[in-house]
């Protein structure tokens, strides 16, 4: 039995909690033995506490016995990106200047989720301070793609993706600044929803570029992930940017069927895509024509200006962010330093790893005195051009159709240089800068086995849609019933 | 916006409150002019009378009730930090 429930829907694994033919401890022990199985070749894991686990699990099964089960996540094992804080759990943010650091509290959608009855289990690497596309960049090593083991997961929240696609858990949470959900969903064959900025919040969460992050789901179908995403919304008075927005019944609305104008803009479709990716991209525009919706070409005209002015907000960001890492309170301290400044700097400069680095000194010198007006100042006005783009698209159309990435999984190793990697982005990041939510969802294979995702762009607050969307188009096809060989 | 980078490495490490070796120094400065010469054609597009956006959906305002909540106890609030003694973070000095 324990071989078939790690590839098992949350919907499917509810039911058998529910019918009693399951525990919540043997699903969890069957999910601790698959970890033990294939983790050496995937590595998807900083760290996981399996008693702790084990007990979330037993209290799950008592919960059930009592007859107060609380709904269709109680019982199930949800791991999350290393950069989320559970109570007593270790938070690393895949950086050597957290080694050492354990929450002293929950993020709130940590506890929303163990409200919800969740197991809340395993650290899933990232790149360090989730800055990266392919979870290279991690003091912990890099996580292998489970549908071939020489490539990467995609980045940031490759850990997610890649312990999801292999069936060490059963549902996952990531954060998205600029893709780090939606790629490696993507590129590890999952769903990934990065949700509209102010949704879900972001206390407890180690904040990169504070504009732009937002944690969301990874799941294998649409329906989970519209679980996942009911659980975790919601206004919250402990983070200010959040918004005071009605949740609706997610799961409910994914049976909403409408002939939904679908955008597709035509600068998502030039010089640096890949073919197969790009066929597969327009067989799902096809299909979506073939159910009765209107397919409209758009234009987002400062498309090309999306990279550069991500780099600049994220980076100047993500400089003021991690100021805060200075070895006096926690993080890592360097030995030996002659003053305070000089402590500063040596304990930053040990803790840190090179991308870090490069977005620290690239944010402090677009925010310094004599550059802001040219760079910060500026990049912030085209962001309103490109919020702006989006804005226009959507007085014709209800969402936009595009690749979720350029291309399929690339090698480990492959892209050394950062500018090649930062290109990897240039389909996801403009959703970011826009605060539009936005979601992955399988729609194929290269011929070489290696999963294509299709990014279903949409309106502020209308996950519901965009979730409804991608179920209609995940209900005919079989894309996400396929699992990697481990 | 120059059309050049006059990137100072030295000086913005220091604003940066960051050491780097020399090796790391030559690298970030090729990488980050790379990086920086992509930027540039931001100084292409017209942002004339464009007001900038810092937030996608802005939330002004946002008041907390002044009400005394329990904090974490202190051996809590204390246990990630590099030094402690006598329920207090060790610091190297800063007044001579």
């Amino acid at each position: 039995m324990a071989a078939d429930l790690f590839f098992k829907s949350i919907a499917e694994l509810a039911a058998l909690l529910e019918a009693k033919t399951l525990s919540s401890t043997e699903l969890t022990s069957a999910l601790i033995a698959r970890k033990t199985a294939v983790e050496g070749r995937v590595k998807a894991f900083n760290s996981s506490d399996d008693a702790d686990a084990l007990a979330q699990a037993a209290a799950s099964d008592a919960r059930r016995a009592a007859g107060q089960a609380r709904g269709p996540l109680d019982g199930i094992p949800v791991g999350l990106k290393d950069v989320i804080s559970v109570t007593g759990q270790p938070l690393t943010a895949s950086s050597k200047m957290l080694a050492n650091f354990v929450s002293p509290y929950d993020a709130t959608v940590t506890a929303n989720l163990k409200r919800a009855g969740a197991v809340v289990w395993g650290r899933l690497n990232c790149d360090e301070f989730a800055m990266g596309s392919s979870t290279e960049n991690s003091a912990f090593g890099p996580t292998a793609n489970p549908w071939d083991l020489t490539r990467v997961p995609g980045g940031s929240s490759g850990g997610s993706a890649a312990a999801l696609a292999a069936g060490e858990v059963i549902a996952a949470l990531g954060s998205d600044t600029g893709g780090s959900i939606r790629q490696p969903a993507a590129l590890c064959g999952v769903v990934g929803l990065k949700p509209t900025y102010g949704l879900v919040s972001r206390y407890g969460l180690v904040a990169f570029a504070s504009s732009l992050d937002q944690i969301g789901p990874f799941a294998r179908t649409v329906e989970d992930a519209a679980l996942m995403l009911g659980a975790i919304a919601g206004h919250d008075p402990l983070d200010s940017t959040s918004f005071k927005a009605e949740i609706p019944d997610y799961r409910a609305g994914l049976k909403q069927r409408r002939p939904w104008r679908l955008g597709i803009p035509k600068e998502y479709f030039g010089a640096g895509l890949d073919p197969a990716v790009g066929a597969a991209v327009e067989k799902a525009i096809a299909f979506y024509k073939s159910q009765g919706c209107e397919i409209k070409e758009v234009s987002l005209p400062h498309t090309q200006y999306c990279l550069d002015t991500y780099y600049i907000i994220a980076t100047a960001e993500a400089s003021s962010n991690l100021a805060r890492f200075d070895g006096i309170r926690y993080g890592h301290r360097a030995k030996g330093a002659k003053d305070v400044v000089d402590l500063y700097a040596q304990s930053r400069a040990e803790g840190f790893g090179a991308e870090v680095k490069r977005r620290i000194i690239l944010g402090t010198y677009v925010l310094s005195s004599g550059y802001y007006d040219a760079y910060y100042l500026r990049a912030q006005k085209v962001r309103t051009l490109i919020r702006q783009d989006f804005l226009n698209a959507y007085r014709e159309v209800d969402a936009l159709l595009t690749p979720t990435s350029p291309m399929p999984a690339f090698k480990l190793g492959e892209k050394s240089d950062p500018l090649a990697l930062y290109l990897c982005d240039i389909y996801t990041i403009g959703v970011n800068l826009a605060g539009l939510p936005a979601l992955s969802v399988p729609c194929g294979f290269t011929p070489g086995g290696l999963p294509i995702g299709l990014q279903l762009i949409g309106q502020p607050f209308r996950e519901a849609d965009l979730l409804a969307m991608a179920h209609t188009y995940e209900q005919a096809h079989d894309w996400h019933t396929r699992h990697p060989q481990l | 916006m120059s059309s050049a980078p006059d990137l100072d490495l030295d000086h913005v490490a220091k604003l940066a409150r960051l050491a780097l070796t020399p090796a790391e120094k030559a690298t970030f400065s090729q990488q980050l002019g790379d990086v920086l010469h992509h930027i540039e054609q931001l100084a292409k597009v017209d942002v004339t009378g464009i007001e900038p956006t810092a937030h996608a959906f802005p939330v002004v305002n946002v008041w907390a009730e002044d009400v005394a909540r329990p904090g974490l106890p202190v051996e809590a609030a204390l246990r990630n930090a590099p030094a402690q003694r006598d329920h207090m973070i060790v610091v190297p000095k800063v007044v001579e």
